[in-house]
């Protein structure tokens, strides 16, 4: 057999183990999600099903492949049919890039199962495509509640794209270089860069959360207030490959983090004074670190009530992308303008000072200085858009 | 890997429905409107806020400067200080009309 055709083999084998890892991965999520919620709300959760309530994800996704598929009167049956595809297709897509190892340590294969020079900018280029399969989804369903559901997400996720964009900025200018291998490399060598990029990391972590749609802004799929968004005309599979493609989404933003920020799939250096060439173990230090940032999607969603949607969308435009923005051009002018010491001294303080103003001037923090019987809009009355334009 | 990706996609939903019930009534096949006809959605001329439009035009002009900047920020260190004030210039640009956009409102969602 030719090499190609080897090389081709191997490379289906690992992007056939990729997909079926994570959506044993996702379907685990959905168990240790709701143990976790239980813990946290003192009950037990799912524990009937099997010992400690294991089976349970293989008893619902059973039932939603033996459920009844109903597509209402007046949706669109092709768009309706191919949104949950075009969903969890990108949310596949997208982990495939991330390398979990360094090269050779899957059994003398590499731990990816593809390898981009612009590996980030394919990722993010990936997920964005995401929001066509819930916008899709949401105008093939026919009835309003999917519509509004489906704007509302579509708008949230473009908004706090930009954020995301431009908060990994600074971190591309210290590594220069967008592919995942050099990323994680540079990290090896200097340290990791939420060291360097701690507004960039919170930024980005919040857009995460917008993005995957997770609480706190989980709007989209607002239970209480429209139904269940984009989801409400979808039953069976279809359900569950939308719920499926939210969760994949959440994995691969950590796992995403993680390898930007967290050292990847590097442990920490002062471990191998204990055990010799423990940090470089392939793929235990990343799903450490993944498994570190579902359980905080997962906290948070147990923590924080829901944002308004002009509470949501302040925040995008008005906070998160002008700081993002602020903390790129900070940065540059600290790598442009200084060496050494000197310069890791001043990122790290922009990196304080930028999380400090992102939390005081977030909408909570500001309640605490404004009087709480006068409230701004009420004091002010006059027009607080001038006259004109729209 | 999109193949492999959508090709379980595509394979779920055909063993769904191959495997599930198909009894479909009049009344299974409405919309979700509590039990009502329902009213509003695709095709009812319903009306929708302009501001969707609106974040979505900031969102393409937002996200081609970000496009413009990736490539400045991975060859940064080799263009130094020369970029960055060729960088500054065209943020500063960007914030005339982000101020703009500011002060006319669009970013209200009241």
């Amino acid at each position: 057999m030719p090499d190609w055709i080897i090389q081709l083999l191997i490379t289906l084998l690992k992007g056939v183990g990729v997909a079926l890892g994570l959506l044993t991965t996702f379907a685990y999520m959905t168990l240790i999600e709701r143990r976790l919620l239980a813990r946290m709300q003192i009950r037990l959760g799912p524990n009937r099903v099997g010992p400690m309530g294991l089976l349970q994800p293989l008893a619902d996704a059973i039932k939603s492949i033996f459920k009844e598929d109903l597509t209402v009167t007046l949706a669109d049956k092709l768009v309706y049919t191919l949104a949950p595809i075009i969903a969890i297709g990108c949310a596949l897509t997208a982990f495939g890039g991330l390398p979990a190892g360094p090269a050779g340590s899957l059994f003398g294969a590499d731990p990816w199962v593809y390898n981009l020079d612009a590996g980030l900018l394919a990722l993010l280029a990936i997920t964005s495509m995401g929001v066509y399969g819930i916008f899709l989804g949401g105008w093939a369903s026919g009835s309003k509640y999917p519509i509004l559901g489906g704007l509302r997400s579509s708008a949230q996720m473009i908004s706090y794209e930009l954020g995301m964009g431009l908060s990994v900025l600074g971190l591309l200018m210290l590594v220069g270089s967008t592919s995942f291998h050099a990323i994680t490399n540079w990290q090896a060598n200097s340290g990791w860069l939420i060291m360097f990029q701690l507004t960039a990391f919170v930024l980005f972590l919040i857009s995460s959360f917008a993005e995957t749609n997770r609480t706190p802004f989980d709007l989209p799929e607002a239970e209480q207030e429209i139904v269940a968004g984009y989801l409400t005309e979808y039953s069976a599979i279809k359900w569950a490959l939308f719920q499926m493609a939210e969760y994949v989404n959440m994995i691969t933003a950590s796992a995403v983090m993680a390898t930007l920020f967290f050292g990847g799939y590097r442990g920490p250096a002062f471990l191998e004074g204990l055990i010799p060439g423990i940090a470089s173990w392939p793929f235990i230090w990343l799903f450490a670190k993944i498994a570190a940032f579902l359980f905080l999607f997962i906290w948070v969603r147990a923590t924080l009530p829901r944002l308004r949607y002009d509470q949501l969308m302040r925040f995008g435009w008005k906070l998160l992308l002008p700081v993002a923005l602020a903390n790129t051009v900070l940065t540059a002018a600290i790598i442009a303008f200084s060496t050494g010491r000197v310069r890791v001294l001043l990122l790290v303080l922009l990196g304080v000072t930028g999380v400090a103003l992102l939390i005081g001037f977030s909408d909570r923090m500001r309640v605490l200085w404004t009087a709480p019987t006068v409230r701004r809009e009420d004091a002010n009355l006059s027009p607080a858009r001038p006259a004109g334009g729209d | 890997m999109l193949l492999i990706a959508v090709g379980i996609g595509v394979l779920a939903v055909v063993v769904s429905a191959i495997l599930g019930p198909k009894k479909a009534s009049r009344a299974k096949l409405m919309a979700y409107e509590s039990g009502n006809d329902p009213e509003g959605g695709v095709g009812t001329g319903q009306r929708f806020p302009v501001h969707f439009y609106l974040v979505a035009m900031l969102f393409i002009i937002f996200d081609i400067e970000t496009a413009f900047f990736y490539p400045l920020a991975v060859a940064y260190q080799k263009l130094i200080p020369f970029a960055f004030f060729e960088a500054l210039a065209f943020v500063l640009l960007l914030l005339v009309g982000y101020y703009y956009i500011l002060r006319k409102g669009v970013l209200e969602w009241a």
